[in-house]
């Protein structure tokens, strides 16, 4: 086992001896080890490494100027090169200063300019991942009760439209109009969640097919609402709009003038310390994790293994129309037909480059929503179209998925299995 | 196999002949409500198309009658459905009857007392070039997953075949568009393919990466280059091409045999892989693969090899699919086009319980319910469009969960095969 021969392909099944992980290794042993041996932390990053690299690749050979200066490689290759390096470094640098931070505004801050500027890219990154951690955790905790939910987009359209009604529909004491919100917004999404579980539970229909089909009842019948006069369209107009959340059922902003965050993100990470509680402290989600592993030991042992489809869907509907609330009581404050956007579904790549767990879902929210607010920044700065941020997410998606492809593209040694398990395997389960 | 065995053996809660036959009677009761509220007077059904050369005369027919009628006779089907014991074909039958019975009352309201016709043919044709991409990309899902291999990557495959057509037609002529496009698809097939086989990555995980990467690809490329270079998205089309003799047949002429190239080749293709996979001694090594690869194995059947084909060809088929949404309809690529269509057609799949004669039927009630919708929006109905889009999603709900309930799917789909 241990007498491998280098290069040859790491067979799957392989497992390191147990003598190998000796307990009193030392810090710089651990990370030695992590680093040649790929552990899923270093695999996550030169995962992001490669995903970089060829999009980089892509932003430079879908450049005109880039294409012009390659035709004529042979004579000028210097310059072929140059011209590609140069357009996808601008890019990525446009990039970083719109979702870490930009370096005129240290400069200007030391000039008499503002230090809340500073913070500005970093503020903007908490914003746009903050609906990603909830729609990440509905998708992770669904994941780890062993079901698939692809509805995290649907049970974002119930939250958002209850949240939407109770914003504008009623009036209340400023905190508690936005707690009622938030709640109505929870409920909103459970309702749709409950109903992918109960049908699961009762009549075996698949939460694939079932949340799919409920995604685009939702669409519908939010595009339904906002079109009905005396529904959820603003009066006096005949765009597909909601009229706007009373003030007093906004999300406030902590900490303003910047450095500030939205409260939003501050639930979503309450969130996620919630779900982390309930996954790995209580029992409920000792059964979730139960029936996700192996749900006819879940049944041997006495668990009620439709009731924890059952309770899991809620609470995954629960967290994305949570995700719905935040966005609408947050940053955009009227619903209209397309807000759903690709929360949804971007909540399943964060769920799976978090690896279904609470920690890793909110460490991936941050990197997929630095990526969205450094896009917005890139394309308005270089004219790289922001639907690039989309390619990224899916290759480092893509490569964190296959452990074995970045060893084998890194030269790492064949180390116990990095991949994702605590997902659902098949349509019989 | 003792998970599998266990889970089949999970407590049944419902009573499955009680379920249908009560989804049936609220089928009923419902074409009675269409009756009581359609307007007074005929609902008239025409069946001719313009330059034809027979005419077919339209049908008027009073409009509550005809629905009061077809609601108890909904009604009696879900009675016999609950007290009599019935052999497999006539429950089919019975769901036919009762959607049939449906989406006839349901017209019948909608056209009462209308000086417009409903003109039967242009729903069906309507019906049959909707449902073309649903049905080659259900096609692509069977082929995958009867070898053992979830393919969620469908609408992916959909999405980069519609943007290669779009971009090679324009460029290099309409065939070279729609074999690329194939290819495009076949391509994102491979990835699919060899990240699941070779890699052993999870095979429901990277069906949505790939999606998502396909989606924004195209959506990139599109962005980039197609923007700002119009002449590489020109939108050309196929033109409709009538099959002499049968396309002049009433009514079936028009609606079967008088449509652009993707029509026939979604019947090659329908034929091809029912033939293929259930009369062929390929086809039961493939659904040997994808039921119990290591009794393949045993018996000498190269199960990778085999995976790594039907994956590939399930992409080419998927890719025709996507080609046909752009230079077989409109033409000119536009972002994130497929919008859930691949989706739909995984549903449809399982819907048909894997089977490409089973897949065509439920891509074909898509493809139905939406140009029904889009018929329907022509007219003065009293209820918004946008619920009219929900129905066949609400009744794909319903089917699943009170008509099919737990499907089986091939035992070894999804799970990477590694020899001991």
């Amino acid at each position: 086992m241990s007498e491998q021969q280098s290069g040859s392909p790491p067979a799957p099944s392989q497992r390191p001896p147990p003598a190998a992980r000796r307990p009193s290794a030392s810090f710089s042993r651990t990370i030695l080890d992590a680093v040649v041996k790929g552990s899923p932390t270093v695999v996550t990053i030169l995962a992001f490494v490669a995903a970089v690299v060829l999009g980089g690749l892509l932003i430079a050979f879908s450049d005109t100027t880039v294409l012009h200066a390659w035709s004529q490689f042979f004579s000028a290759p210097g310059n072929a090169i140059a011209q590609a390096w140069d357009a996808a470094a601008a890019a990525y640098s446009a990039m970083f200063e719109g979702a870490i931070l930009n370096p005129h505004t240290v400069s200007a801050a030391f000039h008499g300019g503002s230090v809340g500027a500073i913070f500005y890219p970093l503020s903007q990154t908490a914003s746009d991942a903050t609906p990603l951690v909830l729609t990440g955790l509905s998708v992770a905790i669904a994941f780890r009760a062993g079901l698939f939910n692809i509805g995290a987009s649907g049970q974002w359209v119930g939250g958002a439209i209850v949240a939407t009604y109770l914003g504008f529909g009623i009036s209340l004491p400023p905190v508690i109009h936005v707690i009622v919100c938030l709640l109505g917004g929870f409920a909103g999404g459970a309702v749709i969640g409950w109903i992918v579980g109960e049908l699961k539970a009762r009549t075996g229909a698949h939460e694939v097919i079932v949340t799919i089909m409920l995604n685009y009842i939702m669409y519908n019948f939010l595009s339904f609402l906002l079109g009905t006069p005396k529904a959820l369209q603003q009066p006096g107009q005949s765009n597909l709009i909601s009229p706007p959340v009373a003030a007093s059922a906004r999300l406030p902003h902590v900490g303003g003038p910047p450095p500030q965050v939205d409260a939003g993100f501050l639930i979503a990470l309450a969130a996620a310390a919630g779900v982390w509680w309930l996954l790995s402290r209580s029992t409920i989600g000792f059964r979730f994790r139960t029936v996700g592993a192996n749900p006819s030991a879940a049944r041997s042992a006495g668990m009620n293994v439709e009731e924890s489809w059952v309770l899991v869907m809620l609470i995954a509907g629960g967290l994305a129309g949570l995700a719905g609330a935040a966005v609408i009581l947050g940053p955009v404050q009227s619903i209209t037909f397309n807000s759903y956007g690709t929360y949804g579904f971007d909540g399943i790549t964060v769920a799976l480059l978090g690896r279904a767990s609470p920690v890793g879902v909110v460490l991936a929210a941050l990197l997929f929503g630095a990526l969205h607010a450094g896009g917005t920044a890139m394309e308005a700065a270089t004219q790289v179209p922001s639907s690039l941020v989309q390619v990224l997410q899916g290759l480092i998606v893509l490569f964190v998925a296959a452990p074995p492809l970045i060893r084998a593209m890194f030269r790492l040694r064949a180390a116990r299995a990095a991949g994702l398990e605590a997902v659902p395997k098949g349509w019989n389960t | 196999m003792t998970t599998l065995a266990a889970a089949i053996r999970a407590p049944v809660t419902v009573n499955r002949r009680l379920v249908a036959a009560g989804t049936f009677i609220a089928f009923g009761l419902i074409d009675i409500l269409f009756g009581l509220y359609a307007h007074r007077g005929d609902a008239t059904f025409a069946f001719s198309v313009s330059g034809a050369g027979v005419h077919v005369p339209s049908i008027h027919a009073p409009a509550s009658a005809v629905a009061y009628a077809l609601g108890a006779a909904s009604i009696l089907i879900g009675l016999l459905r609950a007290f009599v014991d019935q052999p497999p074909w006539a429950k089919r039958l019975s769901i036919g009857l009762v959607l049939l019975f449906f989406v006839v009352s349901l017209l019948c309201w909608a056209y009462a007392g209308s000086a417009i016709p409903l003109n039967v043919v242009n729903l069906l044709q309507g019906t049959m070039n909707l449902s073309i991409p649903l049905v080659l990309g259900a096609l692509a899902g069977c082929m995958c997953e009867r070898s053992g291999v979830i393919n969620i990557a469908i609408e992916g495959q959909l999405l980069v075949g519609a943007f290669t057509a779009a971009v090679i037609a324009s460029v290099a002529g309409l065939w070279l568009g729609v074999v690329t496009g194939s290819l495009a698809g076949g391509l994102l097939g491979s990835l699919l393919a060899v990240f699941a086989i070779r890699f052993l990555v999870d095979q429901i995980i990277l069906g949505v990466v790939l999606n998502v990467l396909a989606s924004g690809l195209t959506g990139y490329l599109n962005d980039r280059i197609l923007v700002t270079h119009p002449n590489l998205n020109t939108g050309l089309t196929f033109n409709p091409v009538k099959i002499p003799g049968l396309g002049d047949i009433p009514i079936i002429g028009p609606v079967f045999f008088d449509s652009t190239i993707f029509l026939y080749i979604t019947y090659a293709m329908i034929i091809l892989v029912q033939v293929g996979l259930f009369s062929t001694r390929w086809g039961l090594r493939v659904r040997a693969v994808g039921e119990h690869p290591t009794a393949a194995d045993t018996v000498g059947i190269r199960v990778l090899a085999t995976r790594y084909r039907n994956v590939i060809l399930g992409g080419l088929i998927a890719g025709i699919g996507g080609a046909s949404l752009t230079v077989g309809s409109v033409g000119t690529f536009t972002k994130d086009m497929s919008s859930g269509l691949g989706y739909i057609a995984l549903a449809a799949m399982i819907f048909g319980r894997w089977t490409p004669l089973g897949a065509t039927a439920a891509a074909l009630l898509f493809g139905f319910t939406n140009s029904l919708q889009a018929t329907l929006s022509t007219i003065n109905v009293p209820v918004s469009s946008f619920l009219l889009l929900m129905a066949p999603y609400v009744a794909t709900i319903i089917a699943v969960a009170g008509l099919v309930g737990r499907v089986r799917a091939p035992a070894a789909d999804g799970k990477p095969y590694v020899k001991a």
